[in-house]
């Protein structure tokens, strides 16, 4: 499995990606614009709500290449935020008290040189943080072993992907041996207290759908997760988030090759709940690229739709103008709103 | 016209049967909206004995749907094939005993 950017698949290009969801390729395949739903629903334009979560995506970087990565992440991409960017975030940081979470992702953010600098920072700005571990960085290398010490000395709320309890789907999805790896990474952080239900070290895991099919239920697929991991491994989390995946970059070129692009599309219009999208995490976030750039969350910055105001950079940053934009829409947006909703922390309803 | 009995986009104008017959398609909808509620059994559970009934009447629209529908409940692929036996054990154990009232029609008429 390579990126689509080393493969020089056409859906590299946001442009792309754009036009297919827009203005679909397909005969016979005319969906509902996303924006008549939110009209429907009295919620276009889109507005912000109370800004509190500060999303910087450090780089594409990453030691896996999962097939639905949003980011079409990998080990080819060397794109990752330089420390005179971080700085202009630690910057806007500590300007912002109202930014009162920090949460880091990639590619796998570990991968950035800067990476422990700048937690370290933050840490010093008195921040919740969150990262987005991908679990089997802390297999890859030894020079990771440490990584859980490091989490648990800055109090990092360790967020973690895995697809599924076994290793059948979750290796189809992320690749050969990765459950095996994401188990023994498990452990590393249960080892050093992370996960226990008393524990204030928290380890939140993923799941998303190893197909073209939305999540199901959180509460109770937590409930199956915990049991089978426990019985079959003697592991503990915290909590399950139950994520809907968005059709852009590799989901989107998968759902194509597959035949699986239109019916699932249907899938996520006909699940559109008015109530999910008054909760979209768009409304509480701005998100940051490796390069600075500024967005709604990071599925629009994959989509390369930097914010719809003149604060596009970090180095132009005005809370005014963020606060009052409106935010990009668009059709992928259909995966925020499905059911229950989904967002980086789950169902948002 | 299409050239299949059975074609995929036609589980999506399922609804549309009501066209020749309204007062009972709602009555069916909504009933079988009522059906599959979380009660007595959950939801999960009514679902993954759609997907097995499906199979034993052979109903594609129902397989495709159902099969969809365990996956979005959180099934895995060895839980949903073991329903599939369960109604192929069904199946194949209610063929095997009528194989008794053979042999009692057999003892009847034999010598
Ligand atoms: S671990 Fe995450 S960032 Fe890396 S390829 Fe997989 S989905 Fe993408
Ligand atoms: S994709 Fe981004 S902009 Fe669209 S609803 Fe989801 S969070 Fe908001």
């Amino acid at each position: 499995m390579k990126s689509l950017q080393a493969t020089q698949n056409r859906l590299a290009q946001a442009q792309e990606q754009i036009a297919i969801l827009e203005h679909s390729a397909f005969e016979h395949f005319d969906p509902i614009p996303f924006q008549y739903k939110l009209e429907e629903s009295s919620l276009y334009p889109l507005r912000p709500k109370e800004i509190n979560i500060f999303q910087i995506n450090i780089g594409k970087m990453c030691n896996q290449v999962c097939k639905h990565c949003h980011v079409d992440a990998g080990p080819d991409r060397k794109e990752i935020m330089d420390q005179t960017t971080m700085q202009q975030c630690l910057d806007i940081l500590s300007a912002h008290p109202q930014f009162s979470i920090v949460d880091l992702t990639g590619g796998a953010p570990e991968m950035n040189p800067n990476f422990r600098w700048f937690v370290e920072e933050i840490a010093k700005l008195n921040r919740h943080i969150i990262v987005r571990c991908n679990l089997t960085i802390l297999r890859a290398n030894k020079k990771y072993y440490d990584l859980p010490e490091f989490y648990k000395k800055h109090r990092i709320e360790v967020v973690s992907s895995l697809p599924f309890y076994n290793k059948d789907r979750t290796d189809r999805q992320r690749g050969d041996g990765v459950f095996d790896d994401s188990i023994a990474a498990i452990k590393m952080l249960n080892a050093v207290g992370y996960g226990h239900e008393e524990s204030s070290l928290k380890l939140n895991l993923v799941y998303n759908p190893a197909g073209a099919f939305l999540p199901a239920s959180q509460t109770e697929l937590e409930r199956e997760f915990k049991q089978a991991l426990w019985n079959d491994y003697q592991l503990v989390f915290n909590q399950l988030f139950c994520i809907t995946n968005l059709p852009i970059s590799r989901y989107l070129d998968w759902l194509i090759q597959s035949g699986n692009y239109e019916r699932y599309m249907d899938k996520l219009i006909n699940a559109y709940n008015p109530a999910a999208a008054a909760n979209v995490m768009c409304r509480n976030t701005i998100s940051v690229s490796w390069d600075g750039y500024l967005y709604d969350c990071d599925f629009n910055q994959m989509l390369e739709l930097t914010l719809a105001c003149p604060s596009k950079h970090i180095s132009q940053f005005n809370i005014q103008q963020i606060q009052n934009r409106d935010i990009i829409v668009g059709q992928h947006c259909y995966g925020c709103t499905a059911g229950a909703g989904s967002s980086c922390g789950g169902e948002v309803v | 016209m299409a050239n299949h009995y059975y074609n995929s986009e036609d589980l999506k104008k399922f609804g549309q049967v009501g066209q020749f017959q309204k007062e009972m398609a709602d009555k069916f909808f909504a009933w079988y909206g009522t059906v599959f509620q979380d009660s007595n059994l959950s939801a999960k559970e009514k679902s993954i004995i759609a997907l097995a009934v499906a199979h034993a009447v052979q109903c594609p629209y129902c397989i495709e749907a159902y099969t969809a529908d365990a996956y979005e409940k959180g099934y895995s692929e060895a839980q949903m094939m073991e329903a599939v036996h369960v109604a192929s054990a069904i199946k194949g154990g209610a063929a095997l005993v009528h194989g008794v009232q053979m042999m009692n029609k057999a003892k009847e008429i034999a010598m």
